[in-house]
């Protein structure tokens, strides 16, 4: 049997590696995903105060730090047993939008684009953003200006764009200041038009990639995401849905204290990444996807007009729940309409300058459990205490985690479909990095890990000879 | 009536009385000299090294807080020598616990971090001890973590001269050493402790501070403690 192996998989962020063996006849037999990092932001934090976690923790990522920020305060929020004011939800909800914006325009124009409009098989050197600068300067700058609207919404409201320490237990430590809210209300118009230029863009683009869709992941899975209770998705303080592959309910409306009951985490052997599975379903056949397109799927709308009026049109093309991963780019760009909608939304009232933003207590519960949306998909963090408030325990269930099944499974049908190991050639392997890209997976927050460059895949021969490394 | 001393400070003749430490006659002519265990008024222990001076005719390098003037002498505050000893110090600081500056609640308000970026320390060049020290948070109020203490001691002469209390002092000896609370318990659990936060207010570092303080939230407010001496307050 050969092996080929793609180390490291580019233009995502973290580190992995896949491995594809080929049978005798030069097919592909076998694919392995290896997350190859291990960080143990678990057991280090113990003993921690509590209430240094949204800082500690924001630090698994550079890319979503504000995700793990708030997932770690409403867990601190809980620990204390407060409900921080009302203005200090509005504001996480605020920054939380931002980041979405910046994390999906991040996504897809600086990661994805290049794939997307240079195409699968252009020359590997050009197929980055500097080939989209090139190719089509407007629409990298549109998605660097988008990007640059959500970091500068998130350095406007925490001062700093990385790592900021706004979001702290009970609220955030420090108002909207009104010049900030203006600035961001002058900036929307652009930011609009340029998320509904890469749609428009993506949409132009569909027709050329009809076999990546039909083969990227199209295994039917569940899909899980958090909604309000008219089903739009919400995605700091939403109940979460587990819907089946026919859209059909399977769980609804589950707390963030009640995720153990049906979220369950198993180890993998080749790889530092855990693989949560639908507990009721056991594993590992209780798969379910999360992200973007999960979250379209599991909701009935967006709740805001113009992402909407979008969702009605993919409806149309693909579906009430579509299944493949292909579609994650197109999920992703409707949620970067609706956070810009969200943004304005939440700044026009006058309520959002309010100077009253964060709530004081000590510990008043043992445990806490914290669950949002990151732009990846559903982010936990659990933490048990002692009575002065130092983490005996702690627990994450990252986004790209939940998604771990689900993917390695697509990486063989992937590889399955378009690599051919007796006519070998760069584009192929590049399809089985694209699926991993599609997830848009954060594997250094997945294993909280760090190092090394990021993902390489390995194809193999059936004696374990190296026949190719794509880097 | 002090008797008046003839020195020299980087050349220059300055004022100064007998039972002055370099320090204090260097600071009253307008000389820099850096610092981080003194503190005004409280009596100084020479434990960070950062104050060394080279005095003319002296083989080794002294710390200005604790060495008393001399009749003749000459000093000089500041030389290559000098700066690369006082990086020396603070890279030791910094290797010898666990200063994790960005998860630090005392991050952007730190004289330890402000003492290395001012003198240009930018990395160690040692080999990080990594050790596992506790974090106290049985105080209802304050919170002592081990792993960002840095043995100023500051701690321990403000509750024991300005407070009165003397809850802390310092056990074990070199790189053992732990700032310890009523013979070692926890703090929580002090039969000393007046609940003033004094310590708190003149640790340099994150080591003692406010609990439910988030990360870069906790800056000191020293100056309080020790005008409290200078307003007669020293026992």
């Amino acid at each position: 049997m050969k092996k080929l192996v793609i180390h490291p998989v580019t233009r995502i962020e973290g580190h992995a590696k896949i491995d594809v063996y080929l049978d005798d006849a030069g097919h592909v037999a076998d694919t392995h995903f290896h997350v190859t990092q291990v960080r143990g932001f678990e057991k280090f934090t113990e003993g921690r105060p509590y209430y240094e976690m949204p800082g500690i923790t924001a630090r698994v990522c550079g890319i979503c730090p504000i995700s793990h920020q708030l997932a770690s305060a409403k867990t601190c929020d809980a620990i204390m047993a407060v409900s921080p004011p009302p203005a200090a939800v509005k504001l996480r909800e605020l920054v939380h939008a931002a980041q979405f914006v910046q994390s999906h325009a991040l996504s897809f124009f600086h990661l994805s684009a290049p794939d997307l409009l240079l195409g699968f098989d252009s020359d590997p050197a050009r197929r980055n953003i500097f080939g989209i600068i090139e190719e089509n300067p407007e629409l990298a700058k549109a998605g660097i200006g988008l990007r640059k609207f959500g970091q500068d919404l998130i350095e406007g409201l925490a001062q700093e764009r990385v790592h900021p320490g706004w979001i702290v237990p009970g609220g955030v430590n420090a108002p909207l200041k009104p010049e900030v809210r203006d600035r961001t209300l002058a900036a929307l118009p652009a930011a609009r038009a340029a998320a509904d230029r890469a749609l428009e863009t993506l949409k132009g683009a569909l027709d050329s990639f009809s076999e990546e869709i039909a083969h990227f992941g199209s295994g039917p899975t569940m899909y899980a995401g958090l909604t309000n209770e008219s089903g739009e998705p919400d995605w700091y303080d939403g109940l979460l849905q587990f819907r089946d592959a026919s859209g059909g309910l399977v769980a609804a409306d589950v707390r963030a204290c009640d995720y153990p009951e049906f979220i369950g985490e198993a180890a993998v052997r080749r790889s530092y990444m855990k693989a949560p599975y639908f507990k009721p379903r056991g594993y590992p056949g209780g798969v379910y996807r999360v992200g973007p397109l999960a979250r379209v799927n599991v909701a009935q709308g967006f709740g805001t007009p113009a992402a909407d009026r979008e969702l009605a049109e993919y409806r149309q093309r693909f579906g009430e729940c579509p299944q493949s991963s292909f579609l994650f780019h197109y999920a992703r760009l409707l949620e970067l309409i609706h956070g810009i909608e969200k943004i304005e939304r939440i700044l026009e009232p006058a309520t959002i300058l309010s100077k009253h933003v964060r709530a004081r207590a000590g510990v008043n519960a043992l445990e806490g459990m914290g669950m949002i949306e990151a732009p990846r998909g559903i982010l936990i963090h659990h933490y048990k205490v002692d009575e002065s408030g130092a983490i005996r325990w702690a627990n994450l269930i990252v986004a790209t985690g939940h998604n771990n099944l689900a993917m390695d499974h697509d990486i063989g049908e992937v590889a399955r479909h378009f690599v051919d190991g007796n006519n070998f050639k760069e584009g192929m392997l590049n399809r089985v990095s694209a699926l991993v890209r599609a997830y848009d997976p954060c594997l250094s927050c997945s294993t909280h890990a760090n190092g090394m460059p990021a993902v390489t895949i390995a194809l193999r021969s059936s004696d374990g000879e190296l026949i190719k490394m794509v880097d | 009536m002090p008797e008046n001393l003839s020195i020299r400070i980087d050349g220059e003749y300055v004022p100064a009385e007998a039972g002055q430490t370099i320090l204090e006659v260097a600071r009253a002519a307008g000389k820099y000299i850096p610092t981080l265990c003194w503190l005004e008024n409280i009596t100084p222990v020479g434990a960070c090294r950062l104050c060394i001076v080279e005095v003319a005719g002296v083989g080794r390098l002294l710390p200005a807080c604790t060495t008393p003037v001399q009749d003749g002498m000459s000093v000089t505050t500041n030389s290559e020598k000098l700066l690369r000893y006082r990086r020396i110090a603070i890279e030791f600081l910094l290797a010898e616990r666990n200063h994790q500056c960005a998860v630090c609640v005392s991050n952007n308000h730190c004289e330890l971090q402000a003492m290395a970026q001012k003198l240009g320390v930018t990395h160690s060049r040692y080999a990080y001890g990594y050790p596992r020290l506790p974090v106290d948070l049985s105080h209802e109020r304050y919170v002592l973590d081990h792993n960002r203490c840095i043995l100023c001691t500051r701690c321990v002469r403000v509750c024991a001269e300005v407070e009165g209390a003397h809850v802390w002092d310092v056990a074990s000896r070199g790189t053992r050493s732990m700032i310890v609370c009523d013979m070692n318990h926890p703090w929580g659990e002090a039969q000393t402790c007046t609940n003033c936060g004094k310590c708190v207010q003149v640790c340099p570092t994150g080591a003692m501070a406010e609990k439910g303080y988030a990360v870069e939230e906790m800056s000191k407010r020293g100056a309080n403690v020790t005008r409290l001496v200078r307003l007669g307050g020293r026992l």
